[in-house]
């Protein structure tokens, strides 16, 4: 069963429509992101759950229950915001128990459930301190186990690790995600940042101007955009104008003039249908440069001119020509990376490009 | 040289403005029938006189009365005002913000005639709820000013925080919103306290025959006599109007200090 379900909401502010006729059923247990460029409408969204704004139009139930008309405090929900929002003047343990004290339990019991969230987020020892005094990470643990202690029936996190420092994040996230998957709460969450949507949700709600562009597990969101924003936004992709010039069973030949022809399987177009005009998505992971004699009679290979590098470290990300095509490929850097104005060898497999309708 | 001439001509300043008070003080404890020096010795004399004095201690409640009454309704509905101006989409902000303001931009003076005039049209007459009345549209302002530059400062999603966790619109103000205001509050009260005990302007206007608040009463002392009592009134008024803000700035500091915010 759907823990929460969203029916055709639209929310409009004067004549700005934030969200558009948005639909969505949010299984008991996962943990759906709402993935998007700042403005797209996730954070509207994630507040009409909340019931901190109301919907304009449409139906927003909570296991069930139809919530459009009960305020905030009444849906049993845990949030936890960007700036963390703890309490100043009070300690971490008043912080982390406060919710509890509008639930009818008794104060022992409260007391071992507020140690057991502390626990939980590995923060026992810093009940009795006020919230200033702890670092950025640690409030936002404290604002965690303070949202999950009340056992909510949802718990919504806004950009919850957008404030932290990127190391923090990274292992923010993989604890977020622990703590989320040993509880088994309904997680909504809200991010820009594809890396923290891939890496952590079951489902990735992928949108755009406040409409749903895609709705996926992340490795299907990745790999078979359906559409051509959310292709450019998760990741760098090459995007290319197709023609399709045969369909045989399931396999279907793309010919991008001055580039290259590819046959790829039905499976990795499903949105493409009977037209014959297409783009042709490759990710820029996928296109692997070698030197340039080198051949593969597996895959595709052709021929292209470094034109820029960006060097990250690990890993670069070439400019790269050919003919009158410019691409993108991120590769690994083995040994050196190549440099400007060397002639290289692309080795592209069908299997990674996926085909979209034209527009 | 330069930074000599101005040193000395700040000194200077401060001379003139504070030595009139000081010379005050220091005359209240002077044992001498006249209040002028050279002292002749070190006496409470004039604040026992003052201690017995009907007419002084009658206004002294008075102020006392009057300051605190405005103090709290002030406060009550400076706090009000700011939350809706601050909190919530009220029509015609700006114009009622400006109105709530404007009685510390127009002269005392005309505040004071406008607001008899406007009672005498409505043919009410001077009474003490009138002078209330009139302290708490004089000191609102300030308490508007300070409570609503702290509210500015207070995250809404820490409201929201404590509403999603079950705490009802009424419950998060007082255990969210009204602790983390405190401090602009009392320092709200104390201002509205201050201004109304040492105001004699609009008093003047406003008070009904036979009642005097200190100031007045020391105006109406000056009117027969220059009596060493008036100096021990004065001492006391210095105290109390000096003295009470800063106790609550230091009770303010000691508090944030303990939280660490």
């Amino acid at each position: 069963m759907a823990a929460v379900t969203l029916g055709n909401i639209v929310k409009r502010f004067g004549s700005f429509t934030a969200v558009q006729k948005m639909s969505l059923d949010i299984p008991e247990g996962s943990f759906c992101t709402l993935l998007g460029p700042s403005g797209c409408g996730k954070t509207t969204t994630l507040r009409m759950v909340a019931g901190l704004l109301d919907p304009t139009e449409g139906d927003i139930t909570i296991n069930g229950r139809r919530v459009n008309d009960i305020p905030i405090h009444q849906r049993n929900l845990g949030i936890v915001f960007q700036n963390y929002a703890l309490f100043p003047h009070r300690t971490v343990a008043q912080n982390v128990g406060f919710g509890l004290k509008y639930r009818p339990i008794d104060k022992a019991e409260a007391q071992r459930r507020v140690m057991q969230a502390l626990e939980l987020v590995q923060l026992p020892h810093l009940a009795d301190r006020y919230p200033s005094a702890l670092s950025g990470g640690q409030q936002q643990r404290i604002a965690l186990a303070r949202a999950v202690v009340v056992e909510p029936d949802v718990l919504l996190l806004d950009e919850p690790l957008s404030a932290l420092d990127a190391n923090l994040r990274e292992d923010m996230r993989v604890e977020l995600k622990n703590i989320q998957k040993r509880l088994g709460v309904t997680s909504i969450f809200v991010t820009h940042d594809q890396s923290e949507a891939l890496a952590m949700s079951d489902q990735i709600i992928v949108m755009s101007e406040g409409r749903v562009e895609q709705v996926g597990p992340p490795e299907e969101v990745y790999n078979t955009p359906a559409s051509e924003f959310v292709a450019r936004f998760l990741g760098a992709a090459n995007i290319l104008e197709a023609r399709v010039t045969d369909r045989q069973g399931d396999a279907l030949a793309l010919d991008v003039p001055g580039f290259a022809r590819v046959v790829i399987p039905r499976s990795r177009a499903p949105k493409l249908g009977d037209a014959s005009a297409a783009k042709l998505v490759i990710r820029a992971e996928k296109l692997k440069l070698m030197p340039a004699d080198s051949t593969d009679d597996a895959a595709i290979m052709i021929q292209a001119t470094v034109e820029g590098v960006d060097y990250q470290g690990q890993a670069a990300r070439y400019f790269l020509r050919v003919n009158d095509h410019a691409l993108q490929a991120i590769n690994m850097i083995d040994i050196a990376p190549f440099a400007p104005g060397d002639s290289v060898m692309l080795r592209l497999l069908p299997r990674d490009c996926a085909a979209l309708p034209a527009s | 040289m330069g930074w000599g001439l101005i040193r000395l001509y700040a000194i200077a300043v401060y001379g003139f403005m504070f030595l009139p008070v000081v010379a005050v003080v220091l005359l209240s404890f002077n044992a001498n029938q006249f209040g002028s020096f050279p002292m002749t010795g070190l006496s409470l004399r004039w604040f026992e006189a003052l201690w017995n004095n009907d007419a002084v201690m009658r206004a002294f409640r008075t102020s006392l009365v009057l300051g605190l009454m405005t103090a709290v309704i002030s406060t009550m509905l400076g706090v009000l005002a700011s939350l809706a101006l601050v909190r919530y989409d009220v029509p015609g902000k700006n114009l009622i913000t400006t109105a709530l303001i404007a009685p510390i931009l127009v002269p005392e003076v005309v505040l004071a005639v406008a607001l008899l005039l406007f009672l005498n049209w409505l043919g009410i007459g001077k009474s003490f709820a009138l002078l209330l009345a009139g302290h708490v549209i004089f000191t609102l302002p300030f308490v508007i000013l300070v409570v609503q530059a702290r509210l500015v400062s207070i995250r809404r999603d820490v409201e929201e925080a404590a509403m999603s966790l079950g705490a009802s619109p009424v419950q998060t103000f007082f255990s969210i919103t009204l602790p983390l205001l405190m401090p602009a509050v009392a320092a709200g009260a104390l201002f509205a306290f201050t201004i109304s005990f040492d105001d004699i302007t609009g008093t003047l206007f406003w008070k009904p025959g036979g009642v005097e608040t200190v100031p007045t009463q020391i105006f109406s002392m000056l009117r027969n006599s220059i009596s060493p009592e008036i100096n021990a009134l004065g001492t006391v008024m210095i105290l109390l109007t000096v003295g009470l803000p800063l106790l609550g700035a230091a009770i303010a500091r000691s508090l944030s200090t303990k939280r660490g915010t």
